[in-house]
């Protein structure tokens, strides 16, 4: 998941992720997994979640990161846009600079903090993207099925079968041309296309073996005689009962986007300076390891430590969830 | 069965083209001159970029262009790049190198997955499972390039145990660390799947039985448990090598492997575009294969499954 | 006094190729150091060449520096930058700089045997200027009479309508006097033209290049240099071997030499250090960050001046930018030194002068705004009406450019107190793009390796109205001048004092901006002793021996 720069991460996030989607999403002829109402089963697991210390941590450390994104100024109360001084060049961690100086001279420390920004909003932003895309084709492959599930279904193996990392590559490669006002927003947004493009097969694939499954249930046979609409039975009955799944999903996505951000931040196609973010400072130090491994130490450790976070709680719901498990 | 196998087959048809049709725009369709880096810190003549753009039909409309990529690629002629080598030669000497260290991360991370994952399964929420938890979820965090730059420099540089680059037949003994590298992070995710799935069936109806039996511990773990355990890993495991094979690139530039992950990288910084697409449409070929192996495994390995 | 200096050297090589001779018949008590050198392979560095191996088609240097070791021109030029000195050529001789009459020496051999004769030069020359060849070199013989009869350019410049089929196949200007004798008429006089045919698209081609074509040619290429082409395995290494019958004094001592392929320096790095790898040209930023190189290779570090420049070039055709004034305060608001220490560890030397240190004739090229001078920078500021917006550096982020580039844009930034920045262009060939459709918005990197060792080559390109790298559209009418009468100047003295005055308004008007000159950091391994570097930093095989 995290990791960036392996092709595995193909593995992470396209695809597979077996153990933890697999399961979340039974195989046709597995059997479903919800048999308790929503609620019931989400109230069980909260009560489980409750008493794991793993989730407390994970939770936390969550928190902060979202903390950090949202006000760096809490942190750190140095500018990251002013702070270039090559006289303090790959200076070493100390009492002014906790992390270091980085080539430039910026205060290393100061730019992890802000750094978490543009790694989590890509991540969330592309996990909703991914979700949100993924769900709803799901859905609608599953609920009308026939030749529309096959069109959908095909649509879904082109993109499910480009490997990841190259995918993006040439994406990012072929859409980063023009030279001229290539702001934040831009490249932010291309690589969050690039991430979506890639990676919505997964969620269409969980959502639409859910709700596959989910039709067939009794209430949704009693909602349908009692007259219910197709939207009402959409939205109403099936979408709410075949969430878990997804939400698991997402949860550990967060933690792989993290790291694909950084992956393609190290190969060079992804976020890029001005923009500041893990993956960047991390691209940045790649040079540097030898003289000054603190500089990618932290930032690393930063990155590490969020994609655990995303992981173990998606890990620690997913157990909670599973009722094979409890 | 056959039925299946064969309906499967056919439909790997639309989506070749869909992917080909796909790469093939994506790499072609944005206006860029890919002969405009060619000649240094000077513009091209006019003569070299028009002999160029005439002899790999760059005016062509971008339809008919694919119309004839595709009715050569048939024929088996995956076209040239613009030095005038031959893409199909190109692919045919850097896949093998690429296989051969999908190969070794995929055994290296079975072996170490499998060993782990079993043994954290069968003592959940001990020592040894916390242990295995934390390091394999720590391994999965880490980006490749430190792992493998870390491991480069110290086995090959400073204590000289192996050769820092991979020569160019790649031999399997010099592909071990790089398929450590490549394989350390799915290695998380078979000991993950090892485990939770090694706990779920010792809970199952069958392992009960087979403990009330009066079976041998032994028994029950090694032939039971195990065999119904590995079936979600196995199938991980097939899946995977299509992965490996089309994400090998840091690891490929690392260690300096004449595999398709460079290979592809250079082209698409260099705009070659026909090698682009030749490159992935084979890698995408193989992993629905697999794919397409791995599903025929799982109704083959679990009596329970059955296509049709 | 061109001629004179030519027939000096001339002179001289023939003593040494005495002394050379002398050598060979007392060699015989060496012989244990000889066997060993006479099966000797070494193994370097280098990259995939992009297209094959064909001289007057071959811009990179992957390709090039594999071209120059398979052939010998009429002129090479001696490491460390210094004047050519005649190669094949027996003499090269003009009266007004317009007619010249090349001799060639007898007897040499291309690799298949065949001799190197004056219609092998001819040929490849007309062959590589005639346009429907498409060869990357072609606009390299302009100077020559006749080239626009057989290089026609797309009227309208954008592929939409072709180009007209040249009126020749022929140069006028090239006439075959004898075997070993050919005369170049140019269009106009220009007396650094001998010095230009060391550049590898003036080498000469075997006759089975015209009968194979270029294609099959440049996968198995016959030269005639000091080594031959044994084989390449693409991505993976290409073998030479020693050519028996070469007859010049360069020749190699060893045996065979392999150059493998690499795509990550690093990798190669770890290779030299691990003592798979003979040479490696350049040793990686990982390496040279914090001096480690110096300490992972000991005696076997090599430094090495090579002609290169890293400038930052102003898109003179964007309005912002028309004014002098503002063009010389950023180019007096950047600390040169600071740069060169921090970022580049002492490896780059700040540059003082327009051309780099050392080439011939550059002595006038001094560069008066390469000082870092704060204060006047502010004041040319202010004087120039101060600067709005955004000031963006770009680079192609490709190579390892962004460290300097930003400190650059950093520096600006503090300085000047304007809001700059820098920003990559993901490939070279999208950066060359834009800067060939005259698409810049900002001043943006530009590296110069001289074609040939002369003054000439960091003028013409580079700052004269039309020149071939003048990418910024700069244009002086007084300059343009001055150029002129220098190319025309009946000796090369001559011609330099007129470089220098124009340098001098260049100096002035700052059409771009020098950073710093570049030193190649090598490396050898302890297999091999004696390793020198050639006048552009790949390694010279004739000094290689074994230890």
């Amino acid at each position: 998941m995290s990791d960036p720069t392996s092709g595995s991460l193909v593995t992470t996030s396209p695809g597979e992720q077996p153990g933890l989607v697999a399961e979340a999403a039974p195989a046709p002829g597995a059997p479903p997994q919800q048999r308790d109402k929503p609620r019931g089963l989400l109230g069980d697991a909260w009560h489980d979640l409750r008493r794991k210390p793993i989730f407390w941590i994970a939770a936390t450390f969550i928190v902060l990161f979202l903390l950090m994104a949202i006000v760096p100024q809490l942190f750190t109360s140095v500018d990251p846009e002013h702070d270039s001084n090559l006289s303090r060049s790959l200076v070493g961690p100390g009492s002014t600079g906790w992390f270091g100086y980085d080539l430039q001279g910026q205060d290393i420390y100061a730019r992890t903090i802000y750094g978490a920004r543009a790694s989590i909003i890509v991540a969330v932003v592309a996990t909703l993207g991914t979700v949100l895309f993924g769900s709803l084709v799901g859905v609608i492959a599953g609920f009308w099925g026939g030749w529309l599930d096959a069109l959908l279904s095909r649509l879904a193996d082109v993109f499910f079968g480009i490997p990841f990392v190259l995918g993006a590559i040439v994406i990012l490669f072929t859409f980063n041309t023009s030279n001229s006002g290539r702001s934040t927003v831009r490249i932010t947004t291309l690589v969050i296309i690039a991430l979506v493009t890639l990676t919505w097969p997964v969620s269409m694939r969980i959502m639409r073996s859910s709700v596959l499954a989910t039709k067939q249930a009794d209430y949704i046979v009693a909602a349908r005689a009692l007259g219910a609409s197709n939207t009402r039975i959409i939205f109403k009955h099936l979408i709410p009962n075949c969430l878990a799944p997804v939400l698991v999903y997402a949860t550990i996505l967060v933690g792989a986007f993290i790291g694909a951000e950084a992956t393609l931040s190290f190969l060079g196609v992804g976020l890029q300076s001005p923009v500041i973010s893990w993956g960047v400072i991390i691209n940045e130090s790649q040079n540097y390891i030898r003289v000054a491994p603190y500089w990618l130490l932290f930032p690393a450790a930063f990155l590490v430590t969020a994609v655990l976070s995303f992981v173990m709680l998606g890990e620690a719901v997913r157990e909670a969830l599973d009722p094979k498990l409890r | 069965m056959g039925r299946y196998v064969l309906r499967r087959l056919l439909q790997l048809i639309p989506v070749f083209f869909g992917t080909t049709i796909l790469i093939y725009w994506l790499v072609w369709s944005v206006p860029g001159d890919p002969f405009a880096g060619k000649c240094g810190e000077r513009a091209c003549p006019d003569s070299y970029v028009q002999f160029m753009t005439d002899k790999y039909h760059l005016d062509d409309p971008l339809p008919i262009q694919y119309f004839h990529y595709m009715a050569n690629l048939l024929t088996g002629d995956f076209g040239q790049t613009f030095g005038g080598r031959d893409i199909g030669g190109i692919i045919a000497a850097a896949y093998p190198n690429t296989i051969k260290l999908a190969f070794v991360a995929l055994t290296i991370e079975g072996v170490i997955g499998l060993t782990a994952g079993v043994l954290s399964g069968l003592r959940r929420n001990g020592f040894l499972d916390n242990l295995v938890l934390v390091s394999t979820l720590f391994l999965l965090a880490i980006p490749t390039f430190v792992t493998g730059f870390v491991l480069q420099f110290l086995l090959g540089v400073q204590w000289k145990i192996i050769s820092p680059t991979v020569s160019g037949d790649a031999p399997i003994s010099q592909l071990i660390v790089p398929g450590f590298v490549l394989g350390s992070i799915s290695m998380a995710y078979v000991a993950r799947l090892t485990r939770t799935s090694i706990a779920e069936n010792s809970r199952a109806d069958y392992v009960r039985t087979a403990v009330a039996k009066g079976l041998p511990r032994r028994r029950v773990v090694g032939v039971h448990l195990l065999r119904n355990s590995l079936i979600p890993v196995i199938t991980f495991l097939g899946t995977d090598l299509g992965a490996l094979m089309g994400g090998a690139i840091v690891t490929e530039g690392i260690f300096g492997i004449n595999g398709i992950g460079r290979e592809v990288y250079r082209a698409i910084v260099t705009k070659e575009g026909a090698t682009v697409v030749g490159i992935v449409v084979v890698l995408v070929m193989v992993y629905l294969l697999m794919n397409l192996v791995v599903d025929l495994l799982y109704a083959a390995l679990d009596p329970r499954i059955r296509y049709e | 006094m061109r001629g004179s200096k030519r027939a000096s050297v001339v002179a001289l090589t023939a003593a040494v190729a005495l002394v050379v001779a002398g050598c060979g018949g007392g060699d015989d008590d060496s012989t244990g150091s000889d066997d060993k050198n006479a099966t000797g392979a070494i193994t370097i560095d280098g990259t995939q060449p992009e297209v094959g191996l064909v001289p007057a088609n071959t811009t990179e240097t992957g390709g090039g520096d594999i071209v120059d070791f398979l052939w010998t021109g009429l002129v090479t030029y001696p490491a460390g930058g210094g004047d050519p000195k005649n190669a094949l050529a027996e003499s090269i001789e003009t009266t007004d700089s317009q007619n010249y009459t090349i001799k060639l020496k007898k007897g040499t051999k291309f690799h298949d045997g065949t001799e190197v004769k004056s219609k092998n030069f001819v040929d490849a020359w007309n062959f590589a200027a005639y346009s429907p060849n498409g060869v990357q070199n072609g606009s390299f013989f302009g100077d020559i009479e006749g080239f626009a009869d057989v290089h026609t350019e797309d009227p309208d410049g954008d592929g939409a309508q072709k180009a007209p089929q040249p009126k020749a196949d022929k140069m006028s200007g090239l006439a075959i006097v004898d075997d070993y004798t050919f005369t170049v008429k140019l269009t106009a006089p220009f007396s650094i033209f001998p010095t230009k045919l060391g550049y590898s698209a003036y080498y000469p081609m075997p006759d089975a290049f015209f009968t194979q074509g270029m294609e099959a040619f440049g996968k198995n290429p016959i030269g005639n240099g000091p080594v031959k082409f044994v084989s390449w395995t693409d991505n993976v290494e290409i073998k030479l071997t020693r050519f028996d019958d070469y007859t010049l004094d360069d020749k190699v001592k060893i045996k065979d030499v392999t150059v493998k392929l690499y795509q990550e320096d690093a990798a190669a790095y770890a290779d030299l250090l691990a003592g798979n790898l003979d040479y490696m040209q350049q040793v990686p930023v990982s390496a040279l960050a914090g001096d480690k190189w110096k300490t992972d290779l000991g005696d076997r570090a090599l430094e090495v001046d090579i002609p290169v420049m890293q400038l930052i070039a102003f898109p003179i055709y964007d309005a912002k930018f028309k004014n002098a004034d503002l063009r010389k305060a950023i180019s007096l608001a950047i600390n040169r030194q600071e740069i060169a220490e921090k970022i580049f560890f002492g490896t780059r030397k700040p540059a003082t002068s327009w051309a780099r240190p050392g080439v011939p004739g550059g002595e006038g090229f001094t560069c008066t705004v390469c000082e870092y001078k704060p204060d006047e920078a502010k004041q040319l500021l202010q004087q120039a009406g101060g600067f709005t917006g955004e000031l963006v550096f770009y680079y192609n982020a490709d190579a390892s450019h962004k460290e300097w580039m930003e400190a650059v844009a950093n520096s600006v930034k503090s300085t000047l107190g304007i809001n700059a920045r820098a920003e990559g262009v993901p490939t070279f060939a999208v950066f060359r793009q834009n800067i060939n459709g005259r698409k810049m918005t900002g001043p943006y990197r530009a590296g110069w390796q001289e074609d040939y060792p002369s003054a000439e080559n960091w003028v013409g390109p580079l700052y004269i109205t039309g020149g071939s790298s003048n990418d910024g559209l700069f244009s002086n009418p007084e300059v343009d001048k001055l150029y002129k009468e220098g190319t025309a100047a009946p000796n090369e003295d001559a011609a330099y004092a007129k470089f220098a005055e124009a340098m001098k308004i260049v100096d002035q008007q700052v059409p771009s901006i020098p950073i710093v000159s570049v030193v190649q950091q090598s490396g050898t391994s302890a297999k091999v002793k004696g390793v020198k570097a050639n006048n552009v930093g790949s390694i010279d095989l004739s000094t290689v021996s074994l230890a």
